[in-house]
C-alpha cells in the first residue's frame, strides 16, 4: 500500500439505488431511483410507506394484500410494551437522559436476541424454508433447532423457535394478531400456522409467540430470513422510542431499581470504608 | 398447572456475580471491588469479570498484546470507518465508538472468525486427546465446513501481525503452548496443501486457548479489541470540516441496472 493519500475513487455498488447529480454539484441529488422508480417524484407522491418499503426490499410493488399485511404486521409489532426486554432497554436510556440514539441502539441490541427478538424470527423464517407445510418436519426441527455444533457469536437456541418456553397458554393478544394477519392474506404460512398451532403447542409443551407469527407473515410476504430480521428490528422501534421519551420525564425514583431484589450468593462480607472525615484532615 | 418460572423470578435474583451495596461496598465475583480488585489494573479486572480467574503477569502481557497488535488507527478499516463517519457528522463519542464496536462482531472478520478459530483449536485438542491425528482433524473440518477460520485472509496475503506476535510470544516464553504450536502446525499443513496463509485470528485464539479461555470467554475478551484504533479516527474526522470524511458523489453509487419505470 502507498502513502500518497490519493487513490482511485471508491464506489458503492447497489442493485436497487441510483442517484443522478445536480449539474452544479456532483454531491447533490437531482433524482434518486429505487428499483427504477423515481423516489422523490413518483414514490413520494403515489406510494404508501409500506408499498415503498416492500419495493425497497423486494424490488417489486406489493399486491394490495401484501401491502396491507406488511402494514398490519408493523402495527402489531410497533409497541411490544414496557414489559418487553428491548423496550425496557430503551427506557433505561430514557430515564437516565441518554441520547435518543443510545435508547434505540439499546432497543435494537436487546431486541436482537433469540428469545422474542429478531434472531429468533431469522431462525423461524429459515425453518419455513426447510419445513414448509410439513408438520413432521416442523416437530423435528423445533425439538432439535441447533444444527451446527461449532461455537458461534449466537449461542445455541434454548427452545423451539417461534414459541415461548415461559408461556402457559397462547395469550389473547397473540391470538388476535394471528387471526387478524391471517385474515388479511389467507392461504399461506399464517393459515397453516393457525390450523396447526395447537398441535405444535402440545408437542412442545408451550405456546406460540409473536416472533413465530411475525416469521410466518414475513414468509407469506416472500421475504427471506435476513429481510425479515431487519424489518422486525425496524418495526419494533416506535414503541421503544415512545416509552424511552416518556421515562425521560418520569422522576428517576419512580423507575425500577432492582437492588434490593438481588441476593448475593458469594459474599465476602464488609471490609470497611476509609473514614471520609479523617481523610479530609 | 405448569409452574410459572416468571413468577418465581419476578422479584428475586440470586447472583454469584455481584452486587453494589450502594454507600457501603461492591462485591465483584466474590471479591470486594475496592479492597481487593482495585489494587490491580482495569485489564486484570476485565479478565476476572469474564473468567473469574486471575492471570499471571506474563499471560496478561500476552493478552494485552492481542488487543494492542490489532488496534489500527486507520479509518479505512470498517469499524474505524464508522467511528470516523460518526465524528464527521458530529455525533457523540460513545455513539461513535459503539457504532464501530458492534460491527466488529462480523462474519468476514472480527468476532465470528475469532470465536470459530478458538472453537476449532479446542475441538482439535479434544480429538487429539481421543487419539486422532491433527491432519485428520483438519481434513474432517474442511470436508464439513470448507474452511478453517484464522487461515487465509480476505484482503491481503501477509498478515504483518503474525511475525510480531510470534516474536512477542517468544519474548514472553509462551511460544511452546499446546495451542500456539498447533496453530503453526495447522498453518504449515494448510500452506503446503492449499497455499493458505495464517492471520492473527489463529494465533490470538491459540494464545487464549493456552490461557484456558473457552469460546464464550474469548468472545467477551475480544469484544473491545478494536476500540483503541477507533478513537483517533473519531477524533480526526471530528476536527475536520463537518461532512467531509470521504464524501461520496452521486455517480459513485454504481447501479448496473439503469432501470426506469413509473409507479
Amino acid at each position: 500500500m502507498n502513502n500518497k493519500g490519493m487513490s482511485k475513487r471508491q464506489v458503492y455498488h447497489s442493485s436497487f439505488w441510483e442517484e443522478v447529480a445536480e449539474d452544479d454539484n456532483p454531491f447533490a441529488t437531482k433524482e434518486a431511483y429505487c428499483h427504477g422508480y423515481n423516489v422523490y417524484e413518483d414514490i413520494l407522491q403515489k406510494a404508501t410507506w409500506f408499498e415503498y418499503l416492500y419495493v425497497m426490499f423486494k424490488g417489486e410493488k406489493p399486491t394490495e394484500a401484501q401491502a396491507k399485511l406488511l402494514e398490519k404486521l408493523a402495527i402489531a409489532l410497533a409497541n411490544p410494551g414496557p414489559r418487553e426486554a428491548s423496550v425496557r432497554a430503551a427506557m433505561n436510556g430514557g430515564v437516565g437522559g441518554s441520547t435518543h440514539a443510545a435508547s434505540l441502539m439499546a432497543a435494537l441490541a436487546v431486541g436482537a436476541g433469540q428469545y422474542g427478538g429478531s434472531h429468533e424470527v431469522f431462525l423461524v423464517v429459515q425453518l419455513w424454508s426447510k419445513c414448509g407445510f410439513d408438520i413432521d418436519k416442523w416437530k423435528l426441527k423445533l425439538s432439535n433447532p441447533n444444527e451446527d455444533p461449532r461455537a458461534d457469536i449466537w449461542h445455541p437456541i434454548e427452545h423451539g423457535p417461534g414459541f415461548d418456553p415461559n408461556g402457559i397458554n397462547c395469550p389473547s393478544t397473540t391470538l388476535n394478531i394471528l387471526n387478524i394477519l391471517e385474515s388479511v392474506m389467507p392461504g399461506g404460512a399464517l393459515t397453516w400456522l393457525k390450523e396447526n398451532r395447537t398441535l405444535l403447542e402440545q408437542y412442545l409443551g408451550y405456546p406460540l409467540a409473536i416472533s413465530g407469527i411475525a416469521a410466518a407473515a414475513f414468509y407469506d410476504l416472500e421475504l427471506n430470513e435476513d429481510q425479515a430480521s431487519m424489518l422486525y428490528l425496524t418495526f419494533r422501534l416506535p414503541g421503544a422510542a415512545a416509552h424511552a421519551l416518556e421515562q425521560s420525564s418520569v422522576p428517576w425514583n419512580k423507575f425500577p431499581f432492582f437492588g434490593d431484589a438481588i441476593e448475593l450468593l458469594d459474599d465476602p462480607g464488609p471490609k470497611g470504608v476509609p473514614n471520609f472525615e479523617e481523610l479530609l484532615k | 398447572m405448569k409452574t410459572n418460572i416468571l413468577q418465581e423470578n419476578e422479584d428475586r435474583l440470586q447472583s454469584k456475580m455481584g452486587k453494589a451495596f450502594l454507600c457501603e461496598r461492591v462485591v465483584f465475583r466474590g471479591k470486594d471491588l475496592h479492597h481487593d480488585l482495585c489494587q490491580n489494573d482495569w485489564f486484570s479486572l476485565y479478565l476476572y469479570g469474564i473468567t473469574g480467574r486471575e492471570f499471571s503477569d506474563v499471560e496478561k502481557r500476552a493478552l494485552n498484546f492481542i488487543w494492542s497488535v490489532t488496534s489500527y488507527p486507520d479509518p479505512s478499516i470498517w469499524p474505524n470507518n464508522n467511528s470516523a463517519l460518526a465524528g464527521s457528522v458530529r455525533t457523540t463519542a460513545s455513539l461513535a465508538l459503539m457504532s464501530g464496536m458492534v460491527i466488529s462482531e462480523a462474519s468476514l472478520y472480527g468476532r465470528r472468525p475469532d470465536k470459530r478459530a478458538i472453537d476449532f483449536f479446542l475441538r482439535a485438542g479434544l480429538a487429539i486427546d481421543e487419539g486422532s491425528a491433527l491432519e485428520d482433524f483438519i481434513e474432517l473440518e474442511l470436508s464439513l465446513y470448507k474452511r478453517i477460520y484464522g487461515y487465509g485472509r480476505p484482503l491481503v496475503n501477509i498478515d504483518e501481525r503474525i511475525p510480531h506476535t510470534i516474536n512477542k510470544m517468544k519474548e514472553l516464553g509462551l511460544h511452546d503452548g499446546r495451542y500456539f504450536k498447533m496453530a503453526l502446525e495447522v498453518y504449515k499443513y494448510l500452506n503446503k496443501k492449499k497455499g493458505l496463509s495464517i492471520n492473527v485470528a489463529a494465533l490470538a485464539a491459540a494464545i487464549c486457548a493456552d490461557s484456558g479461555f473457552d469460546a464464550n470467554e474469548y468472545h467477551l475478551f475480544l469484544t473491545p479489541a478494536f476500540l483503541a484504533g477507533m478513537v483517533p479516527c473519531y477524533l480526526e474526522s471530528n476536527e475536520k470540516p463537518e461532512g467531509t470524511f470521504f464524501p461520496i458523489r452521486c455517480e459513485s453509487i454504481v447501479n448496473t441496472g439503469k432501470l426506469r419505470r413509473t409507479w
